[in-house]
């Protein structure tokens, strides 16, 4: 076991990568001399040499593009995109390219590339660097979606990723870099399942990514009004593990969705669909969700925290879908 | 001194009836006395009051409509400054830091438009597995909605299932001990059988029944009923009651239905007017009846006063029974499991659906002459299920 940040989590996962194929490289903006725009990337430059670790000009659907043809070309990269903010600019890539190939050529071509980027607001960096469009990457066949929320899922994930012979991408929330936690040093963890990380009995609260730190605080606040508050890390936003959704709120027949995405045509909106869908019957409430408010994510900070999900929403909302 | 005003029990609320006061002036009140009763259009809420203190005037007699912040009452020595609704706070105490968003708008679930009460789909659920009423169970959710754990309590508290699941086994067996031999010690039975061909009938139900889903279906059991309730309408002498002073005829047909009980026993609820009700009617009666039999709640309705009983014994018995009457009951129409029997036609042979009807006469009010006629009149009806 070691002591790492969710940063070097990701960066030894690149490392062990790299080192066990030589196939695998990284490319991105800043992501050599400067060491990443997070830092994930700080040394990787010095230990793999220029080849391997590739800045590449601010061009992300160029950069993007090239990633995908590497990997059609039969080698696994790593793409860093800063942020999901800029990554609009390489969605036509990530979209018309790299989820459709493999069903466009009739399973003669596969695009096994991995694309890292960081989500998130909460950090004063205003609309244009904090928002959450995961949702909407998930909205896409053909591709799997992640979202890591703890250090042991930032270190395990690649391996498995770089694996999937289709395009994954990984969102890591940028507030998650600086989180400790000891984590095995080979982890590998698998990237099609949620996973439960607090029992409950009250109510479900399912989460995913960055959100998952404020749930938990949330549970801890409603055990001290005496309420057994289930948490369920989606882990993986697409395929959604609905098996998993399903069982909870079976079991608990109460259930919150907190997603820093909008609300309007959200994840929390496809969970709460599956679940009428799957679980109407075993329901003894309405369901509820705490979302960022609808808005372009603002500068200021008191404006900001109003906008995201918070602990106190949470606690809130469970209260009010328990009658307390 | 304090003011109870019209409490708001729902955002969309606007004014409330008083439909009873509970506590009167000069009584002392507790924080959580309930001192009112308020109808809205949710039902009759009992309203607590969360000042200390003593009653000091009604200011609203009850049965008046009043909008909601009205003052209703005054509470001397009130505790509490200032005049404050008196109603628990819709927005729940957070004891972590002050939410900064004032969130009770959006958390106001919004009120279903549907008939009844408002339960949650796991309540309605099993709810409907129990056969409770759920406007018989109170609420304890958001706005008073019913939850599981209401119809759980509810299943709880009712009195059959304090004391033992389903009907008294033992109870029942001596009660048929007892009215089974007072019956074959005085009645004088006299039995006639009689076998027909139901084709007809049969292919009537099946063409009925394939044009609906399946609640609205008849079963064999219902045309059965009916056809009996009608015949023992025109053959007065089979539907009454035997006692000291003679058989009196009943001028109405509440037939008795013999209902099997798992795991032993049976009893014998009736379906009153069962004459008058249509097939739709009477099949409903009929299932709601077994399932109540069997969970032993009889409606104080269903219990008494049949005027004569049928015992159908299914898809699962045997080709014909020697039913036994119920007194002071006169008569009691068995009928058998329909078998495919060969059958004697014009043409030849044919193999046909074949049911045995049975009688069992008291020969003190009746005769196997008129028996015998009520069978096959009974053949009849059951032979033109449309008229029925």
């Amino acid at each position: 076991m070691t002591l790492m940040t969710y940063r070097e989590a990701v960066r030894r996962a690149i490392r062990k990568a790299m080192q066990a194929d030589e196939r695998v490289f990284l490319m991105g903006e800043d992501v050599g001399r400067y060491g990443g725009c997070y830092a994930v990337s700080q040394g990787l430059l010095e230990e793999f040499g220029p080849e391997r670790i590739r800045d590449t000009p601010l061009s992300e659907s160029a950069f993007t593009g090239a990633g995908i043809g590497a990997a059609l070309g039969g080698i696994r990269p790593i793409v860093e995109l800063m942020t999901c903010n800029f990554s609009l600019l390489s969605l036509d890539q990530i979209m018309n390219n790299a989820a459709t190939i493999r069903h466009m050529s009739g399973g003669q071509f596969t695009v096994p590339v991995v694309i890292r980027m960081a989500t998130g607001g909460g950090r004063q960096l205003a609309a244009q660097h904090s928002h959450s469009l995961e949702g909407w990457y998930a909205h896409i066949p053909g591709i799997r979606v992640l979202a890591p929320a703890t250090v042991e899922d930032a270190a395990g994930m690649l391996g498995p990723a770089l694996e999937d012979p289709d395009p994954v991408l990984i969102f890591e929330n940028a507030l998650l870099y600086n989180d400790t936690d000891d984590v095995e040093d080979l982890v590998e963890v698998d990237i099609d399942h949620g996973a439960i990380r607090r029992e409950g009995a009250d109510i479900s609260l399912i989460t995913y990514g960055g959100s998952l730190g404020k749930t938990l605080s949330a549970a801890d606040a409603l055990a001290a009004q005496g309420i057994s508050a289930e948490v369920l890390d989606l882990r993986v936003l697409r395929p959604l593990d609905e098996a998993a959704i399903l069982a909870t709120v079976a079991k608990t027949r109460r259930c919150v969705i907190i997603d820093e995405g909008w609300r309007s045509g959200s994840l929390a909106a496809e969970i709460m669909a599956r679940i009428i869908e799957g679980a109407f019957w075993t329901l003894d409430a309405p369901l509820s969700r705490v979302c960022s408010e609808e808005v372009p994510v603002p500068y200021a900070r008191h404006l900001e925290e109003a906008a995201l999900p918070s602990t106190d929403k949470i606690v809130i909302a469970a209260l009010a879908v328990l009658g307390r | 001194m304090g003011t109870f005003v019209m409490p708001s029990l729902g955002a969309d609320m606007a004014a409330g009836t008083l439909v009873e006061w509970l506590k009167q002036p000069g009584d002392a009140v507790e924080q959580g006395d309930i001192i009112a009763v308020v109808e809205t259009d949710k039902g009759a809420i009992e309203v607590e009051v969360f000042e200390k203190g003593h009653i000091g005037e009604l200011l609203v007699e009850a049965g008046n409509v009043v909008p909601v912040g009205t003052p209703l009452a005054r509470i001397d020595g009130s505790e509490m400054a200032g005049e404050q609704s008196s109603i628990r706070p819709a927005q729940p105490e957070i004891k972590t830091a002050a939410p900064r968003v004032a969130p009770a708008r959006q958390l106001v679930f919004p009120r279903g438009t549907g008939q009844g009460p408002r339960a949650s789909p796991a309540a309605r659920k099993h709810a409907a597995e129990l056969g409770i009423d759920l406007a018989t169970v109170k609420g304890s959710g958001p706005d008073g909605a019913i939850q599981l754990v209401d119809v759980e309590r509810a299943e709880r508290m009712r009195p059959e299932a304090v004391s033992d699941p389903g009907p008294d086994l033992s109870a029942m067996r001596r009660a048929i001990a007892a009215a089974m031999s007072r019956s074959k010690r005085e009645i004088p039975h006299y039995y006639l059988t009689h076998r027909f061909d139901l084709s007809a009938t049969l292919g009537w139900l099946d063409h009925y029944n394939a044009e609906r889903p399946p609640p609205g279906r008849l079963l064999l059991g219902a045309l059965q009923l009916k056809a009996v309730a009608v015949a023992l309408k025109e053959f007065s002498e089979f539907n009454g009651f035997y006692s000291k002073e003679g058989f009196a005829a009943s001028p109405d047909v509440h037939l008795g239905t013999a209902v099997a009980i798992r795991g032993g026993g049976l009893a014998a609820p009736c379906i009153r007017h069962a004459d008058t009700l249509t097939l739709s009617e009477l099949m409903e009666s009929l299932r709601g009846l077994v399932t109540r039999t069997r969970r032993g709640q009889f409606r104080s309705s269903e219990i008494a006063d049949a005027t004569a009983t049928v015992s159908s014994l299914g898809d699962r018995g045997v080709e014909s029974l020697l039913p036994v009457i119920y007194p002071p009951q006169v008569s009691i129409v068995g009928f058998g499991s329909v078998m495919q029997q060969p059958w004697a036609v014009e043409e030849g042979p044919v193999v046909c659906p074949v049911i045995t009807a049975s009688l069992a006469g008291d020969h003190r009010a009746n005769d196997g002459h008129r028996g015998a006629l009520l069978l096959r009149r009974i053949e009849q009806l059951l032979s033109e299920p449309d008229k029925l």
